[in-house]
């Protein structure tokens, strides 16, 4: 008996954790409205791209010339593009694509941000000083820019425009991590750590990087977004994802603004699914802002 | 304000060098030799003097920091070179092509500010009512939809609506003509570019009007002024939008660097022969000398804006300049 009264209280608490956690998302939901309908516009993207496979309906390469340009229908829900491909089956395998860059530029961007950034803050002095004013030329080139002059180097393709978007999102991290750890640094557990001989790297990132999180993740949904953005932008400029793969941004080139009388449809759904999963992480982003920040709750 | 504006140009100097620096690196990062890329397009085989001669006309055949010296000050004197591509030299094909770019850009920033300070600031005085709402969304929409999309939609709904309402449809013109020879075919031209780039640049300042327009008027002496019995206009206009403006105008040059990346695609929606278009074009034709010179172009115009944002805000406020 006194040996499996320590060992229930130990199977009982993932289950605390578990229901810690629905009670947070319960709350999340009831508190911010906007929010909850910004995550399930997430979920949606997410589901969409992670089963693309199985949900699309037909091949999203695949061209059908006696199909082409049909108007929505039972047969092709949101029609066919000018090569006779289906519309919700390039959408579908395009969220993929959108969260494959979308999620990989703001994931490397932001850790490499945070990692400049908690260390500019840490060091101080010098180091800082340079670091901040080579983060003040990254931050002078606009972020279409930047994307540009690494897509003229590198040149087209998935990678290389995760690269591309990759790179000017890094100072942009590094910039607002530093304003959170500069405060943190300041703590002294970060003086207790040093004092117990801690080295720099541990530091950095097992005392100042986890303290930062919070303002870490918001800047992570915000780049996201962007990301998608800007992924969409290059690719409709033709610099970005190349055919035949599927990608939002490519499907409004070329046969959009041709064929935006006769077939409005590959110039609507496509500028839909964009807005529509921004604006679902935005609005998350916006409203896990407002409930970290208790100064913003009631705003 | 005499030492503060010195301080200021010293530490914009650096950034300029700096970006310059990382221009001219980049575009020495290009897998293989420029010449090797710009003589093999055409798939041929080519004859080594050509790249030697080639090397020579683009000045790489001195030693790099030689180069990068020749860069910087060619930029001083807003000499770039020569176009890779068409052979003109670099700053008349900037020249021919800033002046729709220029006017776009202008336009579209009246727009935002016309939309955002009016929206933001109801927004903020109806918080929580329908009103506050629809502008949130549509503030929040501007932000999440690609100005190339919202570009691409009014073209079909005025193409749409002309042919509903005359018969045959309307398209704005694609050439450039200066306001002051015929401005309704100015005006028809830039209008619809303008309003596409200028929704996502209010957008986001709607939104920083309506958050610190909520902060002012929570402040201490908002509630002395209606103590004083003070009529809710002469508040708002005297005490809080004075205030709330600040961040705002930050905001606007902060913002400015976007409404140049709005730029480079809405002009390819709109098929105008603007800067952003020329950069476009420099990139697909691997127009090294060109990209170069317009990416310096952009930041410059970014860091002088941020500049002159800088000193309007010290201006603005004494605290700034005094700290």
């Amino acid at each position: 008996m006194s040996v499996s009264a320590p060992a229930t209280t130990l199977t009982a608490e993932p289950d605390q954790i578990r229901r810690g956690l629905w009670r947070s998302i319960l709350t999340f939901c009831r508190r911010q409205p906007l929010g909850t309908f910004g995550m399930a516009l997430v979920i949606i993207v997410a589901i969409a791209g992670l089963g693309a496979d199985l949900i699309a309906p037909y091949n999203p390469t695949a061209n059908d010339f006696a199909a082409m340009t049909e108007a929505p229908s039972w047969a092709h829900w949101l029609g066919t593009d000018q090569f006779g491909r289906d519309m919700l089956s390039r959408i579908i395998f395009g969220a993929r694509t959108a969260l494959l860059v979308g999620l990989s530029s703001a994931l490397v961007g932001g850790v490499a941000g945070l990692v400049l950034g908690v260390g500019s803050a840490y060091f101080g002095g010098m180091i800082d000083l340079i670091l901040q004013r080579v983060l003040d030329v990254l931050m002078a080139f606009p972020l279409i820019i930047m994307a540009l002059a690494v897509v003229a180097i590198f040149g087209t393709g998935v990678q290389n425009v995760i690269i591309a978007i990759t790179v000017p999102l890094i100072p942009r991290c590094a910039r607002v991590v530093r304003s959170s750890a500069l405060a943190i640094r300041e703590i002294p557990y970060v003086d207790a750590a040093r004092a117990c001989g801690f080295g720099h790297t541990r530091i950095i990132l097992r005392h100042m990087a986890p303290n930062v999180v919070a303002p870490f993740l918001i800047m992570i949904t915000a780049f996201v977004g962007q990301a998608i953005l800007a992924e969409a932008s290059l690719s409709y400029l033709g610099l970005g994802v190349q055919e035949p793969v599927a990608a939002w941004g490519l499907m409004l080139q070329g046969g959009a603004e041709e064929y935006a009388s006769t077939a409005p449809w590959i110039a609507i759904f496509p500028g839909l699914a964009i807005m529509l999963s921004v604006l679902g992480i935005n609005l998350f982003g916006d409203a896990l802002r407002d409930e970290l920040d208790p100064k913003l709750r009631n705003r | 304000m005499y030492r503060y504006v010195i301080k200021r140009v010293l530490l914009m100097v650096p950034t300029l060098i700096g970006a310059a620096a990382l221009v001219f690196l980049l575009m020495r990062l290009i897998p293989g030799d420029i010449c090797v890329v710009r003589l093999g397009s055409g798939g041929g085989s080519f004859d080594p003097r050509a790249v030697a001669a080639c090397h020579a006309e683009l000045g790489m055949d001195r030693p790099m920091w030689l180069q990068f010296v020749d860069f910087v000050w060619g930029f001083f004197r807003l000499d770039f070179g020569t176009s890779m591509w068409s052979g003109k030299p670099v700053t008349t094909e900037i020249l021919a092509r800033l002046p729709i770019s220029l006017e776009i850009a202008l336009l579209a920033t009246v727009v935002a500010i016309s939309i955002a300070i009016p929206l933001g600031t109801i927004s903020a005085l109806k918080q929580n009512t329908w009103l506050d709402v629809v502008v949130r969304v549509f503030a929040i929409g501007g932000i999440a939809t690609p100005s190339f999309w919202i570009g691409i939609m009014s073209i079909l709904l005025v193409l749409n609506l002309s042919n509903a309402i005359t018969g045959t449809p309307w398209m704005p013109p694609i050439d450039y003509v200066p306001i002051w020879k015929d401005p309704i075919r100015n005006l028809s031209m830039a209008f619809l570019p303008a309003i596409t780039v200028g929704y996502r640049y209010a957008a986001v300042s709607m939104r920083m009007t309506r958050s610190t327009m909520l902060e002012v008027m929570r402040e201490d002496y908002i509630r002395t002024a209606r103590a004083k019995g003070l009529l809710d206009k002469l508040i708002i206009n005297r005490h809080a939008l004075k205030n709330a403006l600040l961040p705002v105008v930050t905001l606007i040059g902060i913002e400015f660097a976007f409404l140049i990346g709005g730029l480079v695609v809405t002009e390819q929606v709109f098929n105008l022969n603007g800067v952003g278009r020329l950069f476009v074009q420099a990139v697909q034709n691997q127009d090294y000398t060109l990209t170069q010179a317009l990416v310096m172009l952009t930041v410059t115009v970014f860091v002088v804006t941020n500049f002159c944002v800088d000193l309007l805000y010290a201006w603005l406020d004494p605290r700034i300049r005094f700290a």
